[in-house]
């Protein structure tokens, strides 16, 4: 056995020589090439596509963040209609979405649309795209996406991926069918033909896979929640499979700065990368290859490299391999060179983010902070967070119901509910693997604790707080393929870090002005609803002759003289005094809201500024529901209807 | 008798209505009405050595009603204080619980109740007696019949005769109020009075006929005596010169259950004056007993961190300063360990009334 010693580890018993030994032909004649697409036939979870429910989500995303991405390089305000619709299987009938196994996937935008001859490529063919090969700050980044969105359904339900497309107003819409030879990794076209459509351009892609619908975390409602918050750009359709349609209306009407592309910076390299490129470049020469293939490396920069590393600057690139080609790789390394550009990110900006908080999620304070670029191996970075923190004045307030009277051992609801956290890289939700990501235990790392708030160790700070936190970068470093958790890198830890500090720093303020205020508030309170008890206890000792209304007056007088009088009013910002110093902040009180409010009320300008939150609001409202005793009562927030009632005005913006 | 009820009832109530007095004086005033109330916590008691009984100082503590901390007791006080003066009104007694229930609702135009537990209108209960200086029975609110007697002992409740000597060996149920005007001691034939800290052991003595034997007055207060089981105890004493004897489990608790028969209690130290038995006697279970009658180690408890630091507050209380009584608590200290009267019954179920009770009183090994 030891002589002829086959180069097998497979064959682990030793007595199997006979019966299972493999010869080195033989097993040369099973060796070949693994197409990429049966490599993620079989690995689907690497994509996304662990469960059906995941998988439905997968798809939904990949196809918005294409659309996305494709109409802002385009520099057009994105309008995107998301449909899920059950699908039934074989001649049975259809079942309720909770019960549905499959489900068609329709997604559309009003973006440039794509070139007759690319369509079949673009989503039927693995690692294709124009993102992977350069620099710039995407949604998608591989040209995975779409494609293996298209070859699960296929996979699942064997129908393949349809895609109607139009470029311009003045050529016709293109209908394809395309599937994907797994084997080949090339496209299939089953189908082929111009039809009409009443989009002037744009593209809309259905694809039917098995999926599970299901409501809740990491679902596909909350996955296009969170993206019109870090979106507001964007106008987001969204047809339930219920048969509901929800609608994200525009909330900011600006495209954000297109983000430019950027060469790589040496910093970020690694050795076997610069081998490639050194094989790749165009460049005649090293010293040009260097100042012509890297950001911010000159020719005198790239000349004292060379010199450094003793090697000509007019050699070769291709002929730089071996050792020589290390010793410039840690010269590179070495040599001081100054950080990336920043201007190749697009950050969404405060007032965006803002904006997108305010309208999607229900609170008393809103912040954001934008952190200035940074950079983490070679790779430009901004950190972005916001806070939304409270809940909304009139959820608080079940102002028509009767005070119910509580018995012995009810309390009050208690807020033991933690701090909720929503990350984004590069403008899309990252809904999975939230523990694993750096955003989560910069959160946990940072000691809310010094703002007011409660937490426990190592947990989550405790709270009615959703905490956002954002990534934008040309290459954002993903734990995994199915782009679920950023990495944590120091650099990237460090400025997420702060941006919650600061964060937490106006919230706290805000907490102890709050708290401050509502002292005095409740010191009144309190005596006002004691008078009248103490009041009636006197006169049924007295025997029910007493002159009950001038005790109460002169007690009154008492109380308000003691607890600070119209002062406290003050104190409780009724008088409109905005968000006291607390920059990129919105506060809402039950009277009104306080601060940079959304655009939309300066935006659309077409619409008679009838919704115009001010402190004089409620003389509209209903007050006469509002009792007396309790002033925090009916008054509704005068911006509730930015959430519901703004379809009308906000569709005829549209260029 | 029912003459003086009425006139004392009067002064009582004229006391309920000074508390309504003093806010409308303090409102035309536009002061800040305030009460005092005796503050009834140890900084407050003092240990009257001739008397052998604990007192309560002068400390007051101030209540008002404009001051955020005590704006809600303030409140509550006053309805109690109402309600209160509506049993002296009705000639109603009650239970501490249906004062809470009748003073508890929903404060108007809020989520607030007036109380929320019965543990925030009990105390002010006994703020109102102790400023008052209105004994409970005063007030018409009686507590739960907390204890059990038999034993040679006649007596006239609501005009019913008891024979304390012919009631089985359940006893007769103290009631929460002993005064003479409520219950009526028409005949004690008994040598001593044994005050049992259990109920079970209390039922053993009871049911082996240990008071017809040794011709004594068995009570219990099942834990620590309420006040009726302590009135009457003091009564028996007072009245018939009859010795008490205290029997409880070898614990800080037992020793301080002892203490509150015989100099009363911190919190009631207002009451001590008609409720302590200065004479009473410590019978057992006494840390010198488990050697002495042989208690195998394997019967006792490991006392925990509570038992020891309580142990240790007695050792610093001005009324157990006794050489014997210091000796008695560090030599449980040393031990580390607590016996319960129950642990008795390893040697037999009638130890205690055949052995160990018989042996105690023989050699009157008891401490004072």
């Amino acid at each position: 056995m030891a002589k002829d010693k086959p180069p097998v580890a497979v064959s682990k018993k030793a007595d199997s020589r006979s019966a299972a030994a493999v010869t080195a032909v033989e097993m040369g004649a099973r060796q070949r090439d693994i197409s990429i697409s049966e490599f993620f036939t079989k690995n689907r979870h690497l994509l996304g596509f662990d469960n059906p429910r995941k998988a439905l989500l997968t798809c939904v995303k990949e196809a918005v963040d294409n659309a996305l991405d494709a109409c802002e390089e385009a520099g057009i305000l994105p309008d995107v209609t998301v449909q899920l619709e059950v699908v039934a299987v074989g001649s049975s009938a259809l079942p309720p979405a909770s019960q549905a196994t499959r489900f068609r996937v329709t997604v559309t935008d009003n973006g440039p649309g794509i070139v007759r001859q690319q369509i079949p490529k673009i989503f039927a063919k693995l690692l294709y795209g124009s993102k992977f090969h350069r620099l710039r700050m995407s949604r998608g980044q591989q040209g995975i996406g779409i494609s293996a969105a298209g070859m699960y359904g296929q996979l699942t339900t064997g129908k393949p991926v349809k895609i109607i497309s139009r470029t311009g107003p003045k050529v016709p819409a293109h209908y394809f069918e395309v599937q994907i030879d797994t084997k080949k990794n090339e496209p299939l076209i089953h189908e082929n033909k111009q039809i009409k459509w009443d989009q002037s351009c744009g593209t809309q892609v259905a694809i039917e896979v098995e999926g599970r619908y299901q409501k809740g975390r990491a679902s596909v409602d909350e996955y296009l929640d969170q993206t019109s918050i870090a979106n507001p750009h964007v106008r987001l359709i969204y047809r339930t499979p219920e048969g509901e349609t929800k609608e994200y209306p525009r909330a900011y009407h600006e495209l954000p700065p297109s983000p430019k592309e950027i060469k790589p910076h040496p910093y970020g390299i690694e050795f076997g990368m610069l081998l490639k490129m050194l094989q790749e470049t165009k460049g005649a020469t090293l010293s040009s290859f260097l100042s012509s293939d890297f950001c911010r490396v000159t020719p005198t920069l790239a000349d004292d490299i060379c010199k450094t590393a003793k090697v000509s600057p007019r050699a070769r690139p291709r002929d730089i391999r071996g050792a020589i080609a290390e010793t410039l790789y840690h010269t590179i390394q070495s040599t001081k060179i100054m950080a990336p550009p920043t201007n190749c990110l697009s950050p969404i900006g405060e007032k965006a983010i803002l904006s997108g908080l305010y309208r999607q999620i229900k609170g008393e304070f809103y912040t954001a902070v934008s952190r200035p670029p940074s950079v983490y191996r070679g790779n430009p970075f901004i950190i972005e967070a916001g806070l939304a923190f409270g809940k909304a004045p009139d959820s608080v307030t079940k102002s028509d119901k009767p005070a119910q009277p509580l018995a012995e051992g009810e309390q009050e609801e208690e807020d033991s509910e933690l701090a909720r956290i929503i990350r984004y890289a590069n403008r899309v939700p990252l809904l999975y693997q939230q523990s694993a990501c750096a955003a989560f235990k910069a959160v946990l790392a940072t000691t809310w604790r010094n703002y007011g708030i409660s937490q426990s160790r190592g947990a989550l700070p405790a709270g009615p707080m959703v905490i956002f936190v954002h990534i934008a970068s040309v290459w954002v470093p993903f734990t995994s393929e199915s782009k679920e958790a950023i990495a944590e890198y120091d650099e990237i830890h460090k400025d997420i870090t702060l941006a919650l500090r600061e964060c937490g720093r106006r919230l706290g303020l805000f907490l102890r002005r709050r708290e401050r205020a509502a002292g005095e508030y409740r010191r009144r309170n309190i005596f006002e609803l004691y008078i009248e008890e103490v009041v009636e206890a006197c006169n049924r000792l007295k025997g029910g002759k007493l002159p009950t209304e001038r005790l109460k007056a002169q007690l009154q007088k008492i109380a308000s003289s003691r607890t600070g009088g119209s002062k406290t009013d003050e104190t409780l910002g009724k008088t409109g005094a905005g968000p006291e110093g607390l920059p990129h902040s919105i506060i809402v009180t039950a009277e009104g809201v306080d601060g940079e409010v959304p655009p939309e009320t300066g935006v659309s300008d077409a619409e008679p500024i009838e919704e115009k939150p001010a402190p004089s609001k409620p003389a509209r409202k209903q007050t006469a529901k509002a009792r007396p005793a309790k002033k925090k009562s009916s008054l509704q927030r005068p911006a509730g209807a930015v959430r519901t009632g703004h379809k009308a005005h906000l569709t005829g913006k549209k260029k | 008798m029912a003459k003086t009820k009425i006139t004392r009832n009067g002064t009582v109530e004229k006391k309920l209505i000074g508390l309504a007095d003093l806010v409308i004086t303090a409102a035309q005033r536009a002061k800040d009405p305030t009460m005092a109330i005796p503050i009834r916590a140890l900084s407050n008691v003092t240990f009257n050595e001739r008397k052998g009984l604990l007192e309560m100082g002068s400390k007051k503590q101030a209540r008002s009603f404009f001051n955020v901390g005590m704006a809600k007791k303030f409140m509550q006080t006053m309805l109690v204080a109402d309600a209160l003066s509506e049993l002296q009104r009705a000639e109603l007694t009650t239970s501490l619980r249906e004062i809470y229930y009748r003073t508890k609702h929903t404060i108007q135009d809020s989520h607030e109740n007036t109380f929320d537990t019965q543990d925030e209108s009990d105390p002010i209960i006994e703020d109102l007696e102790v400023s008052l200086t209105a004994l409970r029975e005063e007030l018409h609110v009686r507590a739960e019949n907390g204890g059990s007697v038999v034993g040679p002992l006649v007596l006239g409740d609501d005009g019913d005769r008891v024979d304390c000597a012919k009631l089985g060996k359940g006893g007769y149920s103290v009631p929460s109020i002993v005064e003479p005007e409520y219950v009526e001691i028409r005949r004690c034939t008994a040598d001593f009075v044994l005050l049992v800290e259990k109920g079970t052991q209390w039922n053993r003595l009871s049911e082996d006929k240990f008071w017809r034997r040794y011709n004594c007055v068995l009570l219990t207060g099942n834990g620590q005596p309420p006040r009726g089981v302590r009135r009457l105890a003091r009564r028996l004493h007072e009245e018939y010169k009859l010795p008490v004897y205290v029997l409880v489990d070898n614990d800080p608790w037992g020793y301080y259950i002892y203490s509150v028969v015989k100099q009363g209690s911190i919190n009631l130290a207002f009451e001590s004056q008609r409720m302590a038995i200065p004479k009473a006697k410590f019978i057992g279970l006494s840390s010198a007993d488990p050697e002495r009658y042989e208690l195998p180690r394997n019967v006792g408890i490991k006392l925990n961190e509570k038992d020891i630091a309580r142990a240790k507050e007695l050792l610093n209380y001005q009324w157990f300063q006794k050489p014997a009584w210091q000796a008695e608590i560090k030599r449980m200290l040393a031990s580390g360990l607590k016996y319960e009267l129950d642990a008795l019954a390893n040697k037999d179920f009638q130890y205690l009334t055949k052995k160990y009770l018989p042996r105690k009183l023989k050699e009157k090994d008891w401490l004072d």
